[in-house]
C-alpha cells in the first residue's frame, strides 16, 4: 500500500512536471483562484498534500472537478510551482481508471441548452472523461 | 498574404458570426485564409499532462499542414488558439512528448516528416498587430466606431500560461485595447478583464459559472463600458447566459462593421 502510494505520487509529479518542494506556502494561488469557494481543498493544499503523499483525500474530493483550468494560479505563483498541473494530474489519475469517468456522454443532452457552444461540451468531456 | 486558417468546431455551429466576420474582414485586409483539408476539432481545452498524446494529435496535424504550406496558422477562437499554441510549445520544448507524437504520426497513411514545432501560431488579433499593423488597420477603417466605450474581455485562454502564449503582458495586456482604438472607439480598462468566465464548468455547475461571469460583466459595467468584446464563444455564452447587462460581441463583428464589410 505504502509503495503503491509512493509510485502514484511519482507518477503524478512526472506527468505534471511539478516540483511541490518549490512552494513557499504563500497562498497566492488560492487567493487568486476563482473557484476557491467551490473547493474543499484549495490550490495551495493540493501542492502541500501531494508533497506529503496525502493523495487519497484529494482524489476522492469533488475539488478536482471544480478547477476551471484558468491558469491564474500558474501565472501568479511567485515560485513557478504550477498548481493547476498538479490538479490536472490527480484528476487524470482518477478518470483513467476503468469506469471512473466523471461525465458520461449520455448525461450531456440533459445539461444542454440551445445556445451552449460545442466548445463547452468537448472541453468538459476532455477534462472529465477518458 | 496567405495564412492557414483553423476555424474550429464551434465556428461551424454556434459561433458562425465569429467565423463569417473574420472571413469578410480578412478579405478586406488582403489576407487569404486557407483552410486545412479535413481539420479536426482541437478538443477545446489543452490537457497539461505530458503523457497525454492522442488528444493533441489533431492540433499537430493542423500544425504540420501549416508548416508544409510555409504559412502561419491562424485561429480566431481563443480556445483553438490556446490548444494549438500549447501543443506547438510542447513539440518545441519536450523531447519525450515530441518523439511520442512523431511515432504516432509515422503511422499515418502519408506519414509527414517529424515535426518539431516549426509552424508559427498566431491568433487573428496577433495577425493584425504583428503582420498587418494597427496603423494600416486604422487607415482601412471606413466606419469608425466613434464614441463607443468598449471593454476588452481577454479571459484566460488568450493570455495564459503567459510563458507559452506570449500573447501580451499577462496582467496588463493592451492588444485588444489597441485594436479598439484602431477602430475609432474608446477602450475601457476594468479589473476583471483577464479573469475567467467559468469556462466548461458551465455544463455541470452553472451556478459556479454564473458567479464568475457576473463578476466580469459587472466589473465592465461599473467602469463605464457600453459593450464587451471577446474572441471566445464560451466566454460570450457564459456572460450572456448569466445576464450580462452589456451586449457581448465578437471582435470580428466590430472589425467587419468598422471595415464596412459587415453586410455584403
Ligand atoms: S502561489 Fe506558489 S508558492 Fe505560493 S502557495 Fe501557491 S504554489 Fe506555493
Ligand atoms: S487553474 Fe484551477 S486551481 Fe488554478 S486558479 Fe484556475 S480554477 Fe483555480
Amino acid at each position: 500500500m505504502e509503495n503503491k502510494n509512493e509510485r502514484r505520487k511519482e507518477q503524478i509529479l512526472r506527468m505534471s512536471g511539478v516540483n511541490p518542494k518549490k512552494c513557499m506556502r504563500c497562498g497566492k494561488c488560492s487567493g487568486t483562484c476563482p473557484s476557491y469557494d467551490e473547493m474543499e481543498y484549495h490550490p495551495h493544499q493540493f501542492v502541500s498534500m501531494v508533497e506529503s503523499g496525502d493523495l487519497e483525500p484529494l482524489m476522492s474530493s469533488p475539488s478536482i472537478y471544480k478547477c476551471l483550468s484558468c491558469f491564474a494560479c500558474v501565472d501568479r505563483c511567485p515560485r513557478n510551482v504550477e498548481p493547476a498541473k498538479l490538479i490536472e494530474a490527480l484528476r487524470l489519475t482518477v478518470i483513467r481508471e476503468k469506469g471512473a469517468n466523471h461525465l458520461l456522454a449520455d448525461q450531456i443532452p440533459a445539461l444542454l441548452d440551445e445556445e451552449m457552444p460545442q466548445q463547452a461540451i468537448v472541453s468538459a468531456m476532455r477534462k472529465y472523461s477518458k | 498574404m496567405k495564412v492557414t486558417y483553423f476555424p474550429g468546431c464551434t465556428l461551424r455551429t454556434k459561433a458562425k458570426d465569429l467565423d463569417l466576420y473574420a472571413r469578410r474582414s480578412a478579405e478586406a485586409l488582403g489576407i487569404e485564409l486557407c483552410e486545412p483539408k479535413d481539420w479536426q476539432c482541437c478538443g477545446g481545452v489543452f490537457v497539461s499532462a505530458s503523457d497525454e498524446i492522442a488528444t493533441k494529435l489533431s492540433s499537430v496535424r493542423a500544425l504540420i499542414d501549416a508548416k508544409e504550406k510555409e504559412q502561419p496558422i491562424v485561429t480566431v477562437c481563443s480556445a483553438c488558439h490556446n490548444v494549438i499554441k500549447q501543443t506547438n510549445y510542447a513539440m518545441q520544448n519536450d523531447e519525450t512528448f515530441a518523439s511520442r507524437v512523431n511515432a504516432y504520426m509515422a503511422q499515418e497513411k502519408n506519414p509527414p516528416l517529424p515535426y518539431a514545432g516549426e509552424a508559427e501560431v498566431l491568433h487573428f488579433l496577433e495577425l493584425i498587430r504583428d503582420k498587418v499593423g494597427f496603423d494600416t488597420l486604422k487607415a482601412a477603417v471606413k466606419n469608425p466606431l466613434t464614441g463607443k466605450k468598449i471593454a476588452a474581455y481577454y479571459g484566460c485562454l488568450l493570455l495564459r500560461p503567459g510563458k507559452v502564449m506570449a500573447f501580451d503582458d499577462v496582467e496588463n495586456p493592451s492588444i485588444i485595447e489597441d485594436f479598439i482604438r484602431a477602430l475609432g472607439a474608446e477602450p475601457v480598462i476594468y479589473p476583471a478583464r483577464n479573469e475567467c468566465c467559468g469556462g466548461y464548468v458551465a455544463l455541470e455547475d452553472p451556478a459556479s459559472a454564473k458567479k464568475k461571469s457576473n463578476a466580469v460583466s459587472d466589473s465592465a459595467k461599473n467602469h463605464g463600458a457600453e459593450m464587451i468584446v471577446t474572441a471566445c464563444p464560451l466566454c460570450k455564452y457564459n456572460l450572456v447566459k448569466n445576464g450580462s447587462s452589456l451586449p457581448v460581441v465578437y471582435f470580428t463583428e466590430l472589425l467587419a462593421e468598422a471595415l464596412g464589410v459587415k453586410e455584403v
